[in-house]
């Protein structure tokens, strides 16, 4: 399982820097919000989103939500 | 009805009664070429008015054709025509006739130009869709079924009393933007009953409850109805409603966050049709031409892609008659194709660019970004990373990679092999020519998804929220529990208010009995303790004196009695004697 790992820490970082690169060799049509002119902005949201999603639904459901599952049948 | 325009719902609806009395091959064809004709007559159709009924004063509307119309109307009928190819198999007529008249029911909401047409078909894709969930003929499906039935009725309420309102404060019946009556309680009712069945929190409960207990085949059709031909009628009466803005993007967040929680692959699934439809209510209530495009065309690639995946976890329900994902895994081996096609749908819903929700959700973000709502933007942007986590990743790597669980497994039928396909090649095809959906679109809005930042940005976004997912595989093991939603309030609620109130009115029992004890008991008993101590000290015992004393006074006289003849005499003439003197002296 080393290799795959390997490859997709490859593409991401591929992925970040052509995010910083490209936009400044392209001249992009003009940002709405001043941070998406922050550098690798989608992979910063990205992997912020993704852990704040599964970090506090895990809390929320571990606090208040989940139930058994036969929790209506009884 | 003009002779020259046919209503294609009602031909779905007039289809459906006679599927049943067809067998075989010639029903086959029959489900098949109803949908087909559907989708050709709304194909050929001319913006316009027809079929205008004249009904107790009133004109109803069967058809109000226009570009906003026409694009759910393209839509529906295909992807009845896409349900019927992945149902083709089941031989079920029942299930056939139902889905069908569902559809139809959905063309004659988008069809209907009055609020009473629209009410009519309103209620029949309610009924049918409750149905539809019956006919998996399982206790826990019937359960569903009348819970759906009764939320929507409940909807249904709202609809026709605000449409009374509503009716009686203008005079007309005609179904158009409701902004100019803001405010009143029509356009509230009418809103509300709109919104619980686009499954808009906290009225969209049923939604996860009721879809996933459908079969596999009739959870395809349940996916594309009812939310979308809600937003249908938003757009058109709604638009620009700023509460919208705020629901749809709560809605967005609300369905990935339940999905992060959910172990039914088709629950987790529905859940995300919450989720996407938050798009479409959030462009709504952005009210511009753009967000209003969006609404549309995310509506026409979500039913597509939404289906795609539906069919996919069906497909292995089908194979394998699992649902959750704590019990499936490693099902990549037997079933590459239905992986294939189901990532094909994920990708789409996930906005990966080259897949159709690239090209529509992005106009509903680029719509919040160009009206400045940095929150908005900010919180789509977020559930779009969760789209991906959960129907992306989370879903297909349980499903199929994760821990093998030598399930036997074969590809499914070649009918819903099909019908994947189709769906999935629609999905390509729109995210690849955008332009082509784009000129349905009904509002003018030019709009480019392939721009320079949009694209990295995006290729980014999901490519580390995938390192997200990784990073954190080991916490997203599936558990098996369910989720409290708001169903809870008519599920465990009655139960749970009679549980409280039980124990509320033993308190109150206690309490009234305390208070009874103090006023009634005690004085009544405190009062005859005192009588019976009367009775015993005073009158019994002045009866044993008076007793006592004539007994003292027998026992004295019994004394006295001798029993000799002549003391009697002698007492006698005493008494004479005695009685003589008194009467003399008295003289």
């Amino acid at each position: 399982m080393v290799k795959p790992k390997r490859w997709l820490y490859a593409g991401l970082a591929a992925l970040a820097l052509g995010e910083i690169a490209i936009p400044r060799l392209l001249a992009p049509e003009k940002a709405h919000f001043w941070f998406e002119d922050l550098p690798a902005w989608g992979a910063i949201y990205g992997l912020v989103s993704c852990v704040a999603i599964i970090v506090i639904s895990k809390l929320l459901g571990k606090l208040w939500l989940t139930r058994r599952e036969d929790y209506y049948d009884s | 009805m003009t002779p020259e325009w046919v209503h294609p719902g009602l031909l779905l609806i007039a289809g459906a009664c006679l599927v049943p009395l067809l067998k075989g091959r010639a029903r086959r064809l029959a489900i098949l070429l109803l949908p087909a004709a559907a989708f050709l007559i709304c194909a050929a159709m001319k913006p316009g008015t027809y079929g205008v009924v004249s009904f107790l004063g009133q004109e109803l509307v069967f058809g109000r054709v226009d570009k906003l119309s026409l694009v759910f109307a393209y839509v529906f009928s295909l992807l009845a025509f896409v349900g019927m190819v992945y149902s083709l198999h089941t031989g079920d007529a029942a299930e056939h006739a139902t889905a069908l008249t569902y559809a139809g029911g959905a063309l004659g909401v988008v069809f209907a130009g009055d609020f009473l047409s629209l009410f009519l078909f309103w209620e029949l894709t309610a009924v049918a869709a409750a149905l539809l969930v019956w006919l998996r003929r399982e206790p826990r499906a019937v359960a569903a079924g009348f819970r759906y039935l009764l939320v929507h009725l409940f909807g249904g309420l709202c609809l026709l009393g605000g449409i009374v309102m509503h009716c009686s404060q203008t005079g007309s019946i005609a179904f158009a933007d409701m902004s100019p009556h803001a405010g009143g309680a029509g356009f509230v009712l009418i809103l509300a009953a709109f919104l619980l069945n686009a499954a808009v929190p906290p009225l969209g409960a049923w939604l996860p409850d009721a879809y996933p207990e459908a079969t596999a085949t009739g959870a395809v059709f349940l996916t594309a109805f009812t939310t979308k031909s809600a937003v249908y009628a938003l757009i058109r009466g709604y638009a620009g409603t700023e509460m919208l803005v705020w629901l749809g993007a709560a809605m967005a967040v609300y369905g990935v966050v339940y999905a992060v929680l959910e172990n039914d692959a088709r629950r987790l699934l529905a859940y995300h049709i919450i989720s996407q439809v938050g798009y479409m209510v959030c462009g709504v209530g952005i009210g511009t031409d753009l967000a209003l495009n969006g609404a549309a065309s995310h509506a026409f690639a979500h039913i597509l892609y939404k289906a795609l995946l539906f069919m996919g976890a069906g497909a292995v329900l089908h194979v394998t008659g699992l649902r959750k994902l704590n019990e499936m895994g490693g099902l990549y081996r037997t079933m590459p194709l239905t992986l294939s096609l189901y990532m094909i749908g994920a990708f789409a819903i996930s906005a990966v660019p080259l897949f159709s929700g690239f090209v529509s959700k992005a106009m509903v973000v680029s719509a919040a970004a160009e009206s400045h709502l940095t929150a908005i933007f900010l919180l789509l942007t977020l559930a779009s990373a969760g789209t991906f986590l959960h129907t992306g990743l989370k879903l297909p790597y349980y499903m199929f990679f994760g821990p093998d669980r030598a399930l036997r497994a074969q590809e499914p039928p070649r009918n819903m092999l099909a019908a994947m396909g189709l769906a999935a090649a629609a999905c390509v095809f729109i995210g690849v020519f955008p332009g082509l959906l784009y000129r349905h679109l009904p509002f003018a809005a030019d709009y480019a998804p392939y721009t320079v930042r949009h694209v990295t940005s995006t290729l980014t976004l999901l490519g580390f929220t995938a390192l997200g997912f990784f990073l954190l595989l080991k916490h997203l093991d599936p558990d098996p529990t369910l989720s409290l939603d708001t169903d809870w309030i008519y599920r465990r609620g009655p139960s749970s208010s009679l549980a409280l109130a039980h124990a509320w009115l033993v308190r109150l029992e206690d309490l009234v009995a305390r208070i009874s004890d103090f006023l009634l008991r005690r004085p009544v008993l405190g009062t005859a303790a005192l009588l019976s101590k009367l009775d015993a000290r005073v009158i019994d015992a002045s009866a044993v004196g008076v007793a006592q004393l004539t007994k003292t006074l027998s026992q004295e006289a019994r004394t006295k009695v001798s029993g000799h003849a002549q003391h009697y005499a002698l007492l006698m003439a005493a008494g004479i004697l005695a009685a003589i003197a008194m009467a003399v002296l008295i003289k």
